[in-house]
């Protein structure tokens, strides 16, 4: 089943034609990779799908509802999470509070509530630090929960703003460059971790140039070029299209 | 959770420790500024949840106290026996919305009752706040700060120009507010102590409530926005509905205290929706630290009553001009979360780039 679909979208920026006419789709449960060299378009698709930016043209589908004109709370709420290529976390609130905002769409307590405190409010807001909780330990840094977010070390805010992301127990999930900055270990870490993820029930749109970790986990990987799509088959398959291989090694080759 | 409690216990602790003190020194005058303290707190600690936490600068604070008072002023003091005869009029007397009483001069007037009336008073303020926060919270930094501007001068304008308001004169003669059997909101001596104590159960009351709120779910969404707002939104938070709604809750804020004041006085001119005013609710939150709620609430109590009292003098307004400038100047901890100070250290450095 789809669950994320990408139809015929484009987003010009100026003279800069950033994405052209790309279509794809997300198969409910899977592990998907966007790749292409750095400019291909790769962060402006996942913010075009993700409500960050509206496309000039072309839908995006979440479970076959267009979303393309929503904003990009709406869509949150609809189940598509997403971290950053470069880091977003709330500045000034401990990594815990962080991972709590993740929880946002799944709680209510509103205005009134909160100022009231009123006891099924409280017990939301236990339920959402147990959440939150659960989520730090899954990626073990629980210790780290009541650090402030932004004295961490960069491996470790990259961890605080998957938990956030995973505490809003999202349908699917879209990670922009996860490995970047990260040592082999690691890396290896976070491949088993996104399996483990993905084993969760939670689908996986990643954006990765580390190659190896898109090989090793991705069930289908789909390749920009200049804001074009010029692959989208399953990892070996790609790795042998001879387009990909020429952009990858460069024009010259040929 | 009970150090929430722990701090409203303190806070109600020392109100009552300041009334005592004042009976025992024989200062009790002096609670006639500690009572408008108290008033003017309640707008500031709103204020506070909109500067501190959501992040939005307002300089037209005072415009909301302003429609409060003068909400409430006008709707007490407009005589409408001469249609007593008129059936809209007369099923309002019956059920208690209108109400009689004798006048200065010893003459019988209808007017809408002080509830009624305060009710009418948050009614405006929620829908005006509501108008004006819609399209002015999609600015940032100072581009906000001189919306909101905006807005205050033109509420100042507006009542120092309509002769309903009482132009530069304003509205007097507003009656007490009755509360229960023998406690009104009014200046009269022998209620002195009551609306000291009610003027400040109104601080303490809306401070357990902005400390719930903080604290909660809407808090830390707030907090998100702050911190980043685009991840606010990648994580569900409806950033423009949430400022909009804390806008409008600051708004009842300043209302609440805009009506209970000029009941407390008797009467509201001109210079309570003076861009001065607003001036000094941001100052004093700034000087509170900017985002901390029991430092703004000290703040204030201690600056309005210093300014009531007449301690500053001629210079009343220059010394909250100038603790703006010193804040902003030497006390980037407190004013560092304000948009307008990153932007305008922003504007400075690319200004320097420009140059270099
Ligand atoms: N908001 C914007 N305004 C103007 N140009 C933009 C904007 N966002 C991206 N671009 C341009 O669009 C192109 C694609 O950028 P994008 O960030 O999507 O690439 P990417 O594939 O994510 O690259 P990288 O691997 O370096 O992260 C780039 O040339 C970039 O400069
Ligand atoms: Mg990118």
């Amino acid at each position: 089943m789809t669950l994320l679909e990408a139809r015929s979208i484009s987003k010009r920026f100026g003279g800069l034609q950033a994405v052209k006419d790309v279509s794809f789709s997300v198969a409910q449960g899977s592990i998907k990779a966007v790749i292409g060299p750095n400019g291909a378009g790769k962060t402006t698709l996942f913010n075009l799908l993700s409500g960050f930016i509206a496309p000039d043209s072309g839908e995006v589908l979440l479970r076959g509802m267009p979303v393309q004109d929503l904003p990009s709370h709406a869509i949150a709420t609809r189940g598509l999470s997403r971290t950053f290529q470069h880091i977003r976390l709330f500045g000034g609130m401990s990594a815990l509070e962080n991972v709590m905002v993740g929880r946002h769409v799944r709680s209510r307590a509103g205005f009134m509530a909160g100022m009231l405190n009123l006891a099924w409010t409280r017990a939301e807001e236990r339920d959402i630090r147990d959440r939150a909780l659960d989520s730090m330990e899954f990626l073990g840094i629980g210790q780290l929960a009541h650090a402030n977010a932004s004295s961490l070390s960069y491996g470790q805010q990259r961890a605080v703003e998957l938990a956030r992301s995973l505490t809003s127990e999202p349908e699917i999930l879209l990670l922009d460059e996860p490995a970047a900055g990260l040592n082999m270990r690691e890396t290896a870490d976070l491949a088993v971790l996104i399996t483990k993820i993905r084993d969760r029930g939670i689908t996986v749109l990643i954006v990765e140039h580390d190659m190896s970790l898109v090989m090793n986990i991705s069930d289908e990987v789909v390749v920009l070029s200049y804001g074009e799509k010029i692959a989208d088959n399953k990892p070996l398959a790609v790795q042998k299209d001879p387009q990909v291989v020429r952009v990858y090694l460069g024009e010259d080759e040929c | 959770m009970f150090q929430r409690f722990r701090h409203i216990t303190a806070l109600a602790a020392a109100i009552a420790a300041v009334q005592l003190l004042t009976a025992a020194t024989g200062k009790e005058f002096f609670l006639t500024q500690l009572t408008m303290a108290g008033y003017y707190t309640l707008v500031i600690i709103g204020l506070c949840l909109l500067m501190g936490y959501a992040g939005q600068i307002s300089l037209g604070h005072a415009g909301f106290f302003a429609i409060g008072g003068y909400t409430s002023a006008v709707l007490t003091t407009v005589d409408l026996s001469a249609w007593k005869a008129a059936p809209a009029i007369s099923l309002l007397a019956k059920s208690g919305i209108l109400t009689g009483r004798a006048d200065l001069y010893g003459g019988q007037i209808l007017t809408v009752h002080p509830w009624a009336a305060f009710l009418c008073a948050l009614c405006i303020t929620i829908v005006v706040a509501f108008l004006i926060g819609v399209p002015v919270l999609k600015l940032k930094g100072h581009y906000l700060a001189m919306a909101t501007l905006g807005f205050g001068t033109i509420i100042y304008s507006v009542v120092l120009a309509t002769s309903r308001f009482g132009a530069a004169d304003g509205i007097s003669s507003v009656p007490a507010f009755p509360l229960l059997p023998g406690l009104a909101v009014t200046g009269g001596s022998s209620q002195r102590v009551a609306n000291y104590y009610f003027a400040w159960l109104l601080v303490t009351v809306g401070m357990l409530l902005l400390i719930n709120l903080i604290h909660s779910r809407v808090g830390r969404a707030l907090r998100s926005i702050h911190g980043a707002e685009d991840a606010a939104g990648a994580m569900g938070v409806d950033a423009a509905r949430y400022k909009l709604n804390t806008f409008i809750l600051s708004a009842v804020y300043a209302a609440v205290a805009g009506v209970f004041l000029t009941h407390y006085n008797g009467g509201i001119g001109p210079s309570e929706a003076s861009i001065m005013k607003s001036v000094r609710y941001v100052a004093i939150v700034a000087v509170g630290g900017m985002g901390s709620l029991w430092g703004t609430l000290i703040m204030s109590a201690v600056l309005n009553f210093l300014s009531l009292r007449g301690y500053f003098g001629t210079f009343d307004d220059a010394v909250f001009g100038s603790i703006l400038i010193a804040v902003m100047l030497f006390s980037p901890e407190g004013v560092l979360k304000l948009d307008i100070r990153s932007l305008v250290g922003r504007w400075i450095r690319t200004d320097r780039k420009a140059g270099a």
